[in-house]
C-alpha cells in the first residue's frame, strides 16, 4: 500500500491537525497445528497494510463488509490487538511500542464503545462501579470525587443517576449502551473507537444513540473513529469514510464525495445495494449486483483483492498486480488500476445509477406532503 | 370459515399468550390480516412486537411450546392451523407452508449432510425415491444459484458461507412447492452485497412458483423494494398495514412515521440530528392499558390512555390503529 511520504498529504485537505496516524497497520493471526509441537501452517490476514489519518475532531467512518477487518483495524488502534508490524501514532507517540504503566496513562486518551452492550458490561457490577472503575484505574478521583463524577457523568449519558446501585440486567439494550458510553467518557479520553455502537440496537433505539453520539462529540470535542457496516448511517455520522475490502482500504473520501462521487467499484456496489425506505426509489434504482462472496482472508486472491467479483476486472492486470491508494482528486483517495484509464467502462454506469438516486432525493422530498 | 379464490390465509383474531413469572406475555393480541396467493407482503416492526411469534404460530410451532396459549383462527385454504390436529398439521408443515429462518449458521443441522437435509422433505411430503430426490435437490441447488450444485450436495453445512448457507435453506423451504413461505429476517445475518443477491433471489423465485411470501423484518429498506403491500407491528398489535408505495409515502400511524423518520436514507440530504421516537417499546407483560404506543406518541390524548384503538379503514386496503389518524391525513408532522 502507500508509503507513509504519501501519508502526509493525506491531512494536508483542511487545517485540523492530525490526532492519529496509522502507518502501514498489518494484523495477522496465525493459524497454528500440532498439539505438542506447535507450528504455524498460515495466517489470516486480517488487516493487511492500512495507512490512515484521524484528524482532531473529526468522524472517520470505516465501513465494509464482515470479516473485512474493520473491527480488528479499531482494536489494533487502541492497542487491544497487538498490531503484527506498523506503526500507530497518536499525537505523533508511536502505540505499537508501548507497554504496561506507559500504554495504560495513554489509554487515558482512547477509548472504546463497543458493539453489544449486553456482552460489553460486567453482569455481576453494579452500573456506578462500572462507570467509576476507569476513575479508580487512572487514580483520576477520591472516594467522594467519584461518587459526584458517576452521578454527573450518567445524568451525561441519559440515565437517571439514582439508578447507579443496579446492575445491567435492569436495563434496557439502548440503556446498556448509554451506561458503556458513560464508562467511555469517565477518563475524559479525546479519541473514541466506536465499533458498531448501535447495529445491536432496536430500530427506535438507534437514532437516540447517534444523536448521543454526535451531542456528546460538540460538547467534548471528541475524535471518533465510528466503524459500521450500515453506509446509510455511516454517511449521516462522519465527515470523511474509508471503505475497506479483505483488510485493505478501497476508497477514502469527505463524505459527500464517497457517496456522491463513488471510485472504487466495490465501493459503488456497495452503494448501490444499501436498502432504502422508500419503494418509489427502490424501483428506479439499477444495483451493481456483486456475484459470489467474500473470498476468505485466510487466502486472499492475488493482485487487487476485490478482483475475482468486480464487475470491471482486467484480466492480466488486476489478478496479478496489487493497487496502491492513491490520491485521485485532492482529499479522494482510491486503490484500483483502472480509475486512471481511460476507457474505464464501470464508473460510467455507477454515476447514471447515482445521478437517478440523488434526483429521487429531491423528488421525494417535495413529494412527500402531497401523495395521498 | 369463508375463503375465496383470493385469499391464501387468513388470520383472524389471533392472539398468542405466554405464561412467566413477569404475569402472562401479551406476544401477539388479536391480530387479523390476510395473505392472496403469490402475494408479496411485509410484516415490520422491532424485536419484541410479535411479528416472529406470529409467523411460529402460522407454521404451528407455538402449539409446541408448553405456557402459550393461542386463541383466534388462522385459516389456510380452508383449514384452521390452531384447531387442526398436529397430525395434519405436519403435512402442511414444509410442504404448502415453509419457511426461512434468520440464522442460516444456527438452522442447519450441523451433522447432517446437504443431500439429508434436501432430500428429507422431498421424500416425505411429495413421496419420491432417494435418487429422485437426489436429482430435484440438485435441480433446486442449481435454481437458487449454488456453482458446482451436482459436487456440493454431500457437503455439509459448515462448508458452505453465509449466504450460501441462505440459498440452501431457499432452497430446502422451495423444495416442495409451497404456497406460503415465511421469511423471518432471511438478510439480517447476512452482508449488504450478500443481501441484495438473496432478496432479488427470493422475489425472482416467488414470481417462478406464484408462492406468497411474507417477509418478516425489523429493516424497512428490506421490505420497500420487495413486497407490494406491508403490515406494521408495534407491541403485538397491528399498527398501520397497506399498499407498500402509499403506506412508505404517506404513514396513518404515528408509529410508523417515527420509524420512517428515525432511519437515515441515501436517496435524502443529510441532516443534523435525526428524529427519534422518545422512550422505549412497552413491557408486554405490562402493557398500557390503551394504545400502546400512547406513552411515547406525540399525538397522544386522554382517549389514547384509556382505549385500545381498533384498526380503522383510512385510504383503498389501508388500515390504521390510531384515534389521531386524520390529523395525519391531513399532513400532520412529527415534532423535530
Amino acid at each position: 500500500m502507500s508509503a507513509p511520504s504519501t501519508n502526509a498529504t493525506q491531512a494536508a485537505g483542511d487545517g485540523r491537525e492530525t490526532l492519529v496516524r496509522v502507518e502501514d497497520l498489518r494484523v495477522h493471526f496465525p493459524i497454528t497445528s500440532g498439539i505438542v509441537f506447535r507450528h504455524k501452517v498460515g495466517a489470516v490476514y486480517a488487516v493487511d497494510g492500512i495507512d490512515l489519518e484521524i484528524r482532531r475532531g473529526e468522524t472517520l467512518g470505516l465501513v465494509g463488509e464482515s470479516g473485512c477487518g474493520k473491527s480488528t483495524t479499531g482494536r489494533a488502534i487502541l492497542q487491544l490487538i497487538r498490531p503484527t508490524t506498523g506503526r500507530v501514532l497518536y499525537e505523533g507517540g508511536d502505540l505499537a511500542h508501548l507497554k504496561g504503566g506507559a500504554l495504560r496513562r495513554q489509554r487515558r486518551r482512547m477509548q472504546m464503545i463497543f458493539q453489544d452492550p449486553y456482552a460489553s458490561l460486567n453482569s455481576r457490577m453494579t452500573v456506578g462501579d462500572m462507570v467509576s472503575e476507569p476513575l479508580l484505574v487512572h487514580k483520576l478521583a477520591d472516594r467522594a470525587g467519584r461518587k459526584v463524577r458517576v452521578r454527573e457523568l450518567l445524568e451525561t449519558v441519559g440515565i437517571n443517576p439514582n439508578t447507579l446501585n443496579r446492575y445491567p440486567h435492569e436495563f434496557s439494550g439502548g440503556q446498556r449502551q448509554r451506561i458503556g458510553i458513560a464508562r467511555a467518557l469517565a477518563v475524559e479520553p479525546n479519541f473514541i473507537v466506536c465499533d458498531e455502537p448501535i447495529s445491536a440496537l432496536d430500530v427506535s433505539i438507534r437514532a437516540q444513540i447517534i444523536n448521543l453520539l454526535q451531542q456528546l462529540q460538540r460538547e467534548f470535542g471528541l475524535t471518533y473513529l465510528f466503524i459500521a457496516h450500515d453506509l446509510s448511517v455511516v454517511r449521516h455520522i462522519s465527515d470523511r469514510v474509508a471503505v475497506m475490502y479483505l483488510g485493505r482500504i478501497v476508497e477514502l473520501a469527505e463524505n459527500a464525495v464517497l457517496y456522491e462521487q463513488p471510485m472504487h467499484p466495490y465501493t459503488q456496489a456497495l452503494l448501490s445495494a444499501v436498502p432504502i425506505p422508500d419503494p418509489v426509489a427502490e424501483e428506479r434504482r439499477r444495483p451493481v449486483v456483486l456475484t459470489g462472496d467474500v473470498p476468505s482472508p485466510v487466502e486472499p486472491p492475488s493482485g487487487c483483492h476485490f478482483h475475482t467479483r468486480c464487475p470491471a476486472a482486467r484480466e492480466g492486470l488486476c489478478d496479478v498486480e496489487g493497487p496502491t491508494l492513491k490520491e485521485v482528486r485532492p482529499g479522494h483517495w482510491a486503490a484500483c488500476h483502472l480509475i486512471t484509464l481511460d476507457d474505464y467502462p464501470h464508473i460510467r454506469a455507477g454515476e447514471d445509477d447515482l445521478a437517478v438516486v440523488a434526483e429521487q432525493g429531491g423528488e421525494a422530498a417535495g413529494e412527500g406532503g402531497e401523495t395521498a | 370459515m369463508g375463503v375465496d379464490a383470493n385469499t391464501l390465509l387468513r388470520l383472524t383474531d389471533l392472539s398468542v399468550d405466554f405464561e412467566s413469572h413477569e404475569g402472562t406475555v401479551h406476544a401477539v393480541d388479536r391480530v387479523s390480516f390476510s395473505v392472496a396467493p403469490g402475494e408479496l407482503v411485509g410484516l415490520v416492526g422491532e424485536s419484541g412486537c410479535g411479528k416472529s411469534v406470529t409467523a411460529n404460530a402460522i407454521l404451528g410451532l407455538t402449539r409446541m411450546v408448553n405456557n402459550a396459549t393461542i386463541s383466534g383462527a388462522i385459516d389456510f385454504l380452508g383449514r384452521d392451523l390452531v384447531t387442526l390436529p398436529e397430525s395434519e398439521v405436519r403435512d402442511i408443515r414444509g410442504k404448502d407452508i415453509s419457511m426461512i429462518f434468520q440464522d442460516p449458521v444456527t438452522s442447519l443441522n450441523p451433522v447432517l449432510s446437504i443431500e439429508r437435509l434436501m432430500t428429507e422433505g422431498l421424500e416425505v411430503h411429495l413421496g419420491l425415491s432417494h435418487g429422485d430426490a437426489i436429482k430435484r435437490s440438485i435441480e433446486l441447488l442449481q435454481l437458487v444459484g449454488i456453482p458446482k450444485a451436482a459436487g456440493r450436495i454431500k457437503d455439509y453445512p459448515h462448508q458452505f458461507s453465509g449466504g450460501m448457507r441462505q440459498r440452501v435453506m431457499i432452497a430446502i423451504a422451495l423444495s416442495c412447492n409451497p404456497k406460503l413461505l415465511l421469511a423471518d429476517e432471511p438478510t439480517t445475518a447476512l452482508d449488504v452485497t450478500i443481501q441484495a443477491q438473496i432478496l432479488r433471489l427470493m422475489k425472482q423465485l416467488s414470481r417462478e412458483y406464484h408462492a406468497a411470501v411474507v417477509v418478516i423484518t425489523h429493516d424497512l429498506g428490506v421490505v420497500a423494494g420487495m413486497c407490494e403491500r406491508i403490515l406494521v407491528m408495534y407491541a403485538g398489535r397491528i399498527a398501520e398495514s397497506g399498499p407498500a408505495k402509499a403506506l412508505f409515502g404517506h404513514p396513518h400511524h404515528p408509529y410508523t412515521v417515527g420509524l420512517l423518520r428515525s432511519v437515515p436514507r441515501l436517496n435524502e440530504p443529510r441532516k443534523d440530528s435525526l428524529q427519534t421516537i422518545a422512550g422505549l417499546p412497552p413491557d408486554l407483560a405490562h402493557l398500557p392499558p390503551g394504545c400502546s404506543f400512547a406513552p411515547r406518541c406525540w399525538l397522544a390524548t386522554e382517549a389514547c390512555w384509556q382505549q385500545v384503538p381498533e384498526l380503522f379503514h383510512t385510504d383503498a386496503g389501508r388500515l390504521s390503529a390510531c384515534f389521531h389518524r386524520d390529523k395525519l391525513i391531513a399532513g400532520a408532522e412529527m415534532p423535530a
